[in-house]
């Protein structure tokens, strides 16, 4: 019988912040510059300049510790990890080693039916490299320094996970812990999220760990998904050869879905790290540590566990809203405004997350106000616009974040509550559709359908499905 | 000298530091650092017990920035002394990312 292995991984998780300014100097973070604007002496390594410590990365780093359940290093301070590469101007990283801003942490898991807790090592603060892009023109590298010193946090896990999908479950959990207390809006795909996985496998029952391999270049949820299932199967066929795993970094290949070595023995992994003389230790107190807990918004969990009671939300719908922030800032306002939560979340639950699909957009990307998407409840509601309507108005909402009354007034949306002109049209229409009216007597209730179609195409969609229903039963006793 | 830097140890630290020495230079530099090390042994002999690690050489801490913008495009300077620009960018060897 073939052996049983069984997959240990560690996750080292970098997380941009959603500061204004770099780490260390006052340049801007926004996205999307022209290559190098965003850039001074400090973040270029110039020599004689003086890199200072932006606050506001330090309480982003404590509200993300705090939320882990870490504890908070008293006295913390930064190192230089020195490596030579285009993209690092300093020829070292500022970075911290022997006094991370937190450690000891945990968060829980949950796959299936199962929970478990997942533990935090350490994070700590560093400064991100700049971006290399390659010229095909001239086959050479372009460096743009505009994300050099843009401040990340890296949160190391202990090796506690056994499967891709508790991979997955940890870092939705780290998302929406970070996505909550607004430190970062933790992007994979534009790279404020970022994932490094240290894998090996041994044989099932052992406890000793086996040799790990370290995987970069993991830009989803799914690429990641793909590589520990390709790094798993490649180490157990090595070992099932007789063969070694050798510890080493590779770089995952999405479109292969195949992994390479990155380093050969040449650039040995030696970073000779060393305390930053620049930068003075910081040094936290109680106060400070309760300032910032006071500012921690409602978490998930919680605010999961209040729209179950206060809002009498299912658990599957309850789940959805509070998977992001913004759709449960957007959730909790507009039905503060119209007070009909049900149908707030009816629309969120399932129109704004087939327009987010149909877009490939984000939650986080949603233009609409919560006041307009209450203004609709709230046509709807009273019976001023029929559902079919309400569906059009509200793809503009999303689309373009029209205002409902006005779009509606503007497009002469209002549903027809003359009963004159209602009477005259189906009378027309049961004239026009003798076969259909026939059918009906006869006992074929789906020729009303056919009918209360035509009618509803001669009012222009403007007219209560509901009333006309009732009508037509009424004309065809 | 009690400590002894060896070929390997040498070798391996040119490589790290991106430096390629002369047999002489290499010589020079053995000598540099196994007196260095020797100063080291030389600290070691004190008594440290009881004594808390210094993690800086001044007595402050706690010195910051507020998260405002204050730098405009610094393009210009930054790329004054590059030896090779394209496209507002430092243009080096090809390099994988």
């Amino acid at each position: 019988m073939a052996k049983q292995y069984e997959t240990v991984i560690g996750l080292e998780v970098h997380v941009e912040l959603a500061t204004k300014t770099k780490i260390f100097c006052s340049c801007s973070t926004e996205f999307g510059g022209a290559p190098n604007t965003h850039t001074c002496p400090v973040c270029t390594g110039m020599p004689g300049s003086l890199p200072v410590l932006n606050k506001q990365v330090v309480e982003y780093a404590m509200a993300i510790g705090l939320a882990t359940n870490c504890e908070i290093t008293r006295v913390c301070k930064f190192d230089r990890k020195n490596y030579f590469y285009p993209d690092n101007p300093q020829n070292y990283q500022i970075s911290q080693l022997y006094l991370p801003i937190a450690r000891n942490g945990y968060v829980e898991i949950q796959t299936g039916e199962v929970k478990k807790k997942i533990r935090i090592h350490e994070m700590h603060m560093e400064e991100d490299a700049g971006k290399l892009i390659h010229d095909e023109w001239d086959d050479t590298s372009l460096v743009d320094y505009n994300r050099s010193g843009v401040p990340l946090v890296e949160i190391v896990s202990e090796p506690d996970m056994r499967s891709a999908d508790e991979v997955i479950a940890y870092l939705e959990k780290l998302r929406t812990i970070i996505q909550y207390l607004g430190a970062s809006d933790c992007k994979l795909q534009e790279g404020s999220m970022r994932a490094d996985v240290n894998l090996s496998v041994r044989e099932a029952g052992t406890t000793e760990f086996g040799t790990r391999t370290e995987m970069k270049n993991l830009n989803s949820f799914k690429a990641i998904a793909r590589a520990i299932e390709g790094e798993r199967a490649r180490q157990i066929e090595l070992l099932s050869e007789g063969k070694k795993v050798i510890q080493e970094t590779r770089r995952w290949d999405d479109n292969k879905e195949s992994s390479y070595a990155m380093r050969s023995k040449e650039d040995a992994q030696d970073y000779r790290y060393f305390p930053e003389p620049d930068l003075v230790p910081v040094i936290i107190g109680d106060e400070w540590i309760q300032k910032i807990k006071k500012l921690q918004p409602e978490m998930r969990d919680e605010k999961l566990e209040r729209y179950k009671k206060e809002f009498d939300i299912p658990q599957y719908d309850a789940e959805i809203l509070t998977a992001s922030k913004a759709m449960a800032d957007l959730f909790e306002a507009a039905s503060a405004i119209c007070r009909n939560p049900k149908k707030v979340s009816n629309w969120l639950m399932v129109e704004t997350m087939r327009l987010l699909k149909e877009h490939d957009m984000e939650p986080e990307e949603i233009i609409f106000t919560p006041e307009h998407l209450a203004q609709l409840v709230q046509l709807t509601e009273n019976g001023i616009i029929n559902s079919s309507v309400a569906k059009e108005v509200f793809e503009k909402i999303f689309t373009e974040n029209a205002d409902p009354a006005e779009y509606v007034e503007k497009h002469g949306l209002k549903t027809v509550n003359d009963e004159g002109e209602l009477l005259k049209v189906l009378q027309k229409v049961i004239a026009g559709n003798p076969q259909a009216v026939v059918d009906y007597k006869g006992g074929k209730e789906k020729a009303l359908g056919a009918l209360v179609g035509q009618t509803m195409k001669a009012m222009k969609g403007k007219a209560d499905p509901g009333m006309v229903n009732k009508k037509l039963r009424e004309l065809l006793k | 000298m009690a400590n002894k830097i060896s070929d390997e140890t040498i070798e391996y630290v040119g490589i790290l530091a991106k430096l390629e020495l002369s047999e002489q230079e290499k010589e020079e530099a053995k000598t540099d650092m196994e007196k260095m090390l020797d100063y080291i042994d030389t600290l070691n002999e004190l008594d440290t017990e009881g004594i808390e690690p210094m993690s800086h050489v001044f007595p402050v801490s706690n010195v910051f920035r507020e998260d405002v913008v204050t730098n405009g495009d610094g393009s210009e300077d930054t790329l004054a002394n590059a030896p090779l620009k394209k496209d507002n960018s430092f243009k080096v060897p090809k390099t994988i990312g």
